[in-house]
């Protein structure tokens, strides 16, 4: 995983709540065995038309949205399945921040895993944020996850909250797995423990 | 301290709660499937890591396979890959999978209960959201994400950030007509699909007793559909009576000492919930979805809601989108509604009580003139049960086609689908757009719901018929 660096990018707004995983990359898609290659699907049925061509319709084709990498959206988002397609093709799409006032849990998971910063703000902190770019469409925020601070040309900056382990995976890029793996010794010493006290478990 | 269910699970559960980390929690039981494995399995060849405990693992094929003719190759050269590559991934790593083949094969949310592979008191996963579905036994069972099914094959561990608790009660009995598919969408209903965010629900009432194993695995299994990260109901002799002489059921004298633990696990009485639903089982009405999320809900005797009457901008504006997707009009009739396609199966409702079900309804009708209907049985297992009984001839008879079990259109990933603007009366859990198929309109109902529409051709309040 990439460590996550300060950056000020182009912010895409979808208005939309409760955007789940089967719009962000459909099924027809989840049947390839590699985790790469997941951009080009990425919202297909609302992205494209019948004929394959772009549906100038959809918010992310806006021209002044191309090259974002923060994605700001309604509430709930990445609700429904546990695809990790989803947040693969998010990233792969070029998006490594999404603001939301939610999202759902295995959702929000995931997005850590692949170095994308799913940050959770207030009604009020969307509604500014969706207002500034529906002003401006184009416009690039900053964020600085060290600090843990979206800033904005207009000044509606603000900090936000997040779980500092998160945080550290993110920033330092570190694998999940190594870091579990440091307390191999507890793993063990808890399973040899279970097996004495549910010993129907490992029969 | 009094305890809840779900504290007690956690608690037992706990390798490390160090500073500055997330709590390390044992996985007991690993499920999986073709569509969420492969790239696990590569991230663990690739950095020279080992499956840390075959034996917690058991695996299925079920989004991608055929529902006919599976004697044949499969057509879809990508998703033939991906069979392909879970055969092989369980071939190397020594796992236990039940493939197209085996007769053991099925969805696996319907397999693995059927083997008695999840007990009470157990924390499971699978790369799939609606792992939620084992909950009916007491176990603490969530969907994961690809990255940390690599994690538990490597460490038998997940990092996890403990879930608030949230207390479902239904209190009384439900109607003759009312299941627990009704319930799940009613929940759904009434907290919305971000109501049970961050929450482990247990469900708890009178109703919620009086449901067969079966019926708790349909309500547990939609509990990913309110938001809510796992659902639980409290072992209890139905619990212990359906595990007792399956496969991986504990037996002889690890029966009695797996029984004590498990009648220990229950909520300590006056242990406090985060937050509690109230809801009265007598009043649940079947449940028919209008929109494309599972929220969008209301009783069959209702009407298609207008985009006016939500007082939430955000939900006035889904009623929008949703009515314009599923071409529907505000104030329609539910038993207005035609159906073009009638699905029952799924990890919702394809096991046998569903079938029973759907075939007393289904009993001595024919499907309605342009109508098609599927019934596709969640396993092999539930095929045989079923044809035993000689549902699969009534199903016949009335014109549905028996299938050969899968996820088939739940998810429509194997090639059972809805073309553009058709209509399907689904007991599957999600009617997203697209979901069934590009353009596709579902309505989520009961096994008996969904028997009725393929009947009439339209939505029926089964409480008339």
């Amino acid at each position: 995983m990439e460590p996550y660096l300060k950056h000020e990018s182009i912010a895409a707004l979808m208005d939309r709540s409760n955007v789940d995983t089967d719009q962000i990359i459909p099924k027809q898609f989840l049947k390839k065995v590699e985790r790469s290659g997941f951009g080009i699907h990425l919202f297909h049925d609302w992205r494209f038309n019948d004929d394959g061509s772009d549906n100038a319709e959809f918010e992310l084709n806006k021209p002044a949205f191309k090259g974002a990498k923060i994605l700001v959206a309604g509430d709930n988002f990445g609700c429904g399945s546990s695809r990790e397609h989803a947040p693969w093709a998010i990233a792969d799409y070029g998006f490594n921040t999404i603001i939301s006032t939610s999202y759902a849990d295995i959702f929000y998971n995931n997005c850590f895993k692949n170095g994308i910063l799913a940050i959770r703000v207030n009604q009020d902190q969307l509604e500014q944020l969706m207002a500034e770019i529906n002003a401006n469409e184009g416009v690039c925020f900053t964020i600085d996850l060290e600090n843990q601070q979206v800033i904005t040309p207009a000044g509606n900056g603000f900090s936000f909250e997040i779980d500092p382990f998160r945080k550290g995976n993110l920033l330092s890029g570190l694998d999940d797995i190594g870091l579990t793996l440091k307390h191999e010794a507890k793993i063990t010493e808890y399973e040899q423990q279970h097996k004495q006290n549910f010993p129907w478990l490992w029969a | 301290m009094k305890k809840t269910m779900y504290e007690k699970i956690w608690d037992s559960h706990l390798v490390v709660d160090a500073a500055g980390q997330a709590p390390l929690l044992y996985v007991d039981r690993h499920l999986m499937h073709e569509v969420t494995s492969p790239q696990a399995f590569e991230g663990l060849r690739l950095s020279g890591r080992k499956v840390r405990n075959p034996h917690s693992i058991l695996a299925t094929m079920d989004h991608c396979v055929p529902t006919k003719n599976r004697d044949l190759p499969i057509a879809d050269p990508i998703a033939k890959k991906q069979i392909e590559t879970m055969a092989e991934n369980c071939l190397a790593n020594g796992l236990n999978l039940y493939d197209m083949k085996n007769p053991n094969n099925g969805v696996i949310h319907v397999v693995v209960p059927e083997h008695g592979f999840v007990h009470p008191g157990m924390v499971v996963v699978c790369g799939d959201s609606h792992t939620a579905t084992h909950g009916a036994f007491g176990a603490l069972a969530f969907g994961i994400g690809t990255s940390e099914v690599e994690h538990v094959m490597a460490t038998q561990t997940l990092p996890q950030k403990k879930s608030k608790t949230m207390q479902v009660v239904v209190n009384g009995s439900l109607s003759k007509y009312a299941s627990a598919k009704d319930i799940a969408l009613a929940i759904t209903g009434k907290i919305g699909t971000a109501g049970g965010t961050g929450y482990v629900i247990e469900y708890t009432g009178s109703a919620i007793r009086e449901l067969t194993m079966e019926g708790r695995m349909t309500l547990c299994n939609m509990a990913i559909e309110a938001g809510a990260r796992a659902g639980l109901v409290a072992p209890d002799e139905k619990t212990y009576e359906y595990l007792k002489g399956r496969e991986f059921a504990p037996s002889g004298q690890n029966w009695d000492q797996a029984l004590a633990y498990w009648k220990s696990l229950t909520s300590d009485e006056g242990a406090e919930f985060d937050t509690t639903i109230v809801l009265e089982g007598a009043e649940i009405a079947p449940q028919v979805s209008w929109g494309t999320s599972p929220e969008q809900v209301v009783g069959v005797d209702g009407v298609v809601p207008s985009p006016e009457s939500f007082a939430d901008e955000g939900k006035r504006k889904a009623c929008e989108g949703a009515l314009a997707y599923m071409g529907l009009t505000a104030n329609t009739k539910i038993t207005d509604i035609p159906v073009d396609l009638v699905f029952i199966g799924s990890c919702t409702n394809g096991r046998i009580e569903d079938f029973r079900i759907a075939a007393e309804v289904a009993k001595g009708t024919k499907v309605a003139a342009g109508v098609t209907a599927l019934a596709v049985p969640g396993s092999y297992h539930v095929k045989k049960q079923a044809e035993d009984e000689g549902l699969d001839k009534i199903f016949i008879e009335a014109g549905w086609e028996w299938r050969d079990p899968g996820c088939s259109m739940c998810l429509a990933m194997n090639g059972d689908e809805l073309t553009k603007g058709q209509r399907s009366a689904s007991t599957s859990n999600r009617n997203f757009e697209g979901r069934q198929g590009k353009g596709g309109r579902t309505h989520l109902v009961s096994p008996a719901m969904a028997a009725a529409a393929a009947a009439a051709g339209h939505f029926v309040d089964i409480r008339t018929l």
